[in-house]
């Protein structure tokens, strides 16, 4: 049996034991059973790093001469990927017997985690759009369900709720896209798909399928659910919401960009996909500078990075997006995990306002912390700094605009990185909570030291580098515009964090006009709620005026009305009761037979 | 002597039955229209004695019908009887036998 076929199936398994099987009487054993199941696809994972095994493939559905396969696809995309996914789920898995140990649904948790673990698997090994998309809506199951753990909160029920049906609306796209492609190449095997000449209509397809990317990854418009999707599990905002499900929009542009080759791509798409990286990359850094929840700031970078991938997709260098995708997942998930810690240890206290101070306290989560904000905001010689510098020098060469954009968001992200560092681990603790905390235990520190030291080391491996066509990434320091331009916007973030928020016990720029704009995330939110209300009061106004008036009326109450007016008709004007007229009708019945039968 | 022809029978059987019907149809009271249903019969008895006048059997008249027609008139008077009875028993109850103030069938 082809080894890659146990990475889908060990993960289903668990799930199905664990949700059919072990449920919360065995909540201990379903916790094991996930991590062991999780730490034996790692192990695949990295022994198909080196070998040269082939995928395979089975026929799935039939339909005419159309084949819809569930089929394997090994390469160095996907094999690196799978790294990514089983190592930090791994981590995230492990994290999770720290942080969940007391929750009184821990086998649902777990079940789910695997059930992600299955679907993802499933997004990164397909060889075929159409199973893709199966995996896809999966991911976006288990993204709703992990979101909506604590559902007992009205919150993290409509923050859920929003996740999918955000993510509805560019797959709605996407599918289009994939019947678009299917016709303009007539294959979906993403193998079979080469192209030689672009078309128009190839445009519009490749702006249909990056819907599904606008969806999933969360790129303006659609990115309203990713802060929301906060309200779940720390642990799986890491894995989740960070390192893997929101960059599978990424890994599926790189894919179908790799599939269809790089020369036909119309340039209009390719721009339009890279400015929307862009600007939702500005966006969402202009607003995680005035978020208070420790949590959203890092969801909002999270946003702001996943742009940068999108816009190197766009500027045609997929390969600079994935390297940063794959540095972006360790150092994110570190993040998140310590930001998890943290919020472990503080009793569950999100607001960064109200910490302070844990430096000191929480030694190993902030030494990993740290590392994490070095490589988020690109620090030379961390992994940020070289993923960061590919995708700036792609700006650089072939859309000037867009270099200053990334350039700019590059200081942003140290501006709000540092921000929160100095008010959350540096300064004086600034409640009870935050003064009292203490270091996690073993089985959460431990996921962050390993954590830290991939943030570090991960350029190195290149082995384990999702990406094709024999890619090198640059590694080493070289002084030119572009790692110029980096180093100083790191320094200018720096510079204004601790000129803004050294030392502070409150936010000094709380009352700015301009940061209150961007507190409330441009009112975007509340913009969406405006649209839909009219948009559902309309909607909602033809609908009732046809169930009233036709269906109501005209139909139901319309043919009740012609058999009850019959009735009557005949009951007040034949059933008179009147002994004459029963006998002019018998009369007249009698000369009707008579004439019947003599004439007829 | 000038016998009337089955032609001339039956038109008089028929204006018989009509002016009965007519009477029927048209009358309020329910002894009138009792008598004018007799009327209805008998034209029909009328029918039944032409016919088995005209009608002949190895070169005499067929008397089986004018034999009928004795049952009938003997049933006819029984029926009579009854329907009188049951007039009177509606007066006692109604104390009318106008037909307009008889509606209880009405539905």
């Amino acid at each position: 049996m082809n080894s890659a076929l146990l990475l889908l199936i060990i993960p289903l398994l668990s799930a199905i034991l664990i949700h059919f099987l072990l449920q919360q009487k065995m909540a201990s054993i379903a916790a094991i059973l996930g991590t062991i199941g999780t730490l034996v696809t790692l192990g695949i994972s990295l022994s198909l790093l080196s070998s040269d095994a082939v995928g395979c493939s089975f026929n799935w559905a039939q339909i005419g001469d159309f084949n819809v396969n569930i089929g394997i696809q090994l390469d160095q995309l996907s094999k690196g990927m799978m790294v990514v996914v089983t190592g930090i789920g791994l981590l995230v898995h492990v994290f999770s017997l720290g942080y969940m140990k007391d929750d009184e649904s821990k086998a649902r948790y777990f079940g789910n985690l695997s059930l992600f673990m299955f679907s993802m698997t499933g997004i990164v090994l397909a060889d075929n759009f159409v199973m893709m998309f199966i995996f896809w809506e999966l991911v976006g199951l288990s993204s709703y369900l992990l979101i909506g753990h604590w559902y007992q909160k009205d919150s993290a029920a409509d923050a859920a709720k929003k996740a999918f049906l955000s993510n509805r609306v560019g797959d709605f796209g996407f599918l289009i896209g994939i019947l678009m492609i299917w016709g303009i190449t007539g294959s979906i095997v993403f193998d079979q798909m080469a192209l030689s000449a672009a078309t128009p209509f190839l445009g519009a397809a490749v702006l249909l399928v990056f819907c599904g990317a606008i969806g999933k990854s969360a790129q303006l418009p659609l990115h309203v659910w990713l802060p929301d999707a906060m309200e779940g599990p720390t642990p799986v905002s890491a894995l989740i919401h960070a390192a893997t499900m929101v960059a599978a929009g990424v890994y599926m542009m790189a894919r179908f960009f790799f599939s269809i080759g790089f020369d036909v791509i119309p340039d209009c798409s390719a721009v339009t996909i890279a400015w929307i990286g862009g600007i939702t990359s500005l966006a969402a850094a202009l607003m995680a500078t005035q978020q208070d929840d420790i949590k959203k700031i890092l969801a909002y970078s999270t946003l702001s990075q996943l742009g940068y991938m999108v816009m190197a997709v766009g500027l045609v260098d997929p390969n600079a997006g994935m390297f940063h995708l794959y540095t972006h997942a360790w150092f994110k998930a570190l993040l998140f995990l310590g930001s998890g810690a943290v919020i472990y240890a503080c009793h569950h206290e999100q607001n960064i306002w109200k910490m302070g101070g844990l430096f000191k306290k929480m030694p190993i989560t902030g030494i990993t912390f740290v590392i994490g904000t070095l490589c988020l905001t690109a620090v030379p010689f961390t992994s940020g700094f070289f993923s960061k510098e590919g995708i700036l020098h792609a700006a650089h060469e072939s859309n000037p605009a867009l270099f200053y954009i990334a350039v700019a968001v590059a200081a942003l992200t140290t501006f709000y990185m540092f921000r929160l560092l100095f008010i959350a681990f540096f300064g004086k603790a600034k409640d009870e909570h935050a003064a009292h905390a203490k270091e996690v235990p073993l089985v959460m520190a431990v996921p962050l030291l390993i954590l830290g030291l991939m943030s570090l080391a991960s350029p190195w491996i290149g082995k384990a580098i999702p990406a094709l066509n024999d890619f090198h990434p640059h590694i080493g320091l070289e002084m030119n515009s572009v790692t110029i331009a980096s180093i100083a916007a790191f320094v200018v973030g720096l510079a204004a964090a601790v000129v803004f928020y050294k030392g502070k016990e409150s936010d000094p720029l709380a009352n700015n006009k301009v940061m209150q704009l961007f507190r409330n995330k441009f009112y975007v939110d509340e913009a969406y709620a405006i649209l839909i209300k009219i948009f559902q009061d309309l909607v909602a106004a033809i609908v009732h005026f046809i169930d009233e008036f036709f269906i109501n009326g005209l139909l139901v109450g319309g043919l009740t009305r012609i058999a009850q007016g019959t009735g009557n008709l005949f009951r007040n004007h034949c059933q008179s009761g009147r002994l004459q007229g029963y006998a002019t009708l018998l009369g007249l019945g009698a000369i009707v037979i008579i004439y019947i039968v003599t004439f007829l | 002597m000038q016998t009337a022809s089955l032609t001339e029978y039956l038109f008089m059987s028929g204006l018989l039955f009509a002016i009965g019907l007519a009477g029927v149809i048209i009358r309020r009271n329910i002894i009138v229209i009792f008598m004018c249903l007799e009327m209805m019969l008998a034209a029909a008895a009328l029918t039944l004695i032409a016919f088995s006048r005209y009608h002949t059997v190895n070169g005499l008249p067929d008397y089986d019908g004018q034999m009928l027609m004795f049952f009938i008139i003997t049933v006819a008077a029984a029926e009579v009887a009854v329907g009188l009875a049951i007039i009177v028993a509606l007066y006692r109850a109604r104390q009318t036998v106008n037909t307009e103030d008889l509606t209880s069938l009405k539905g």
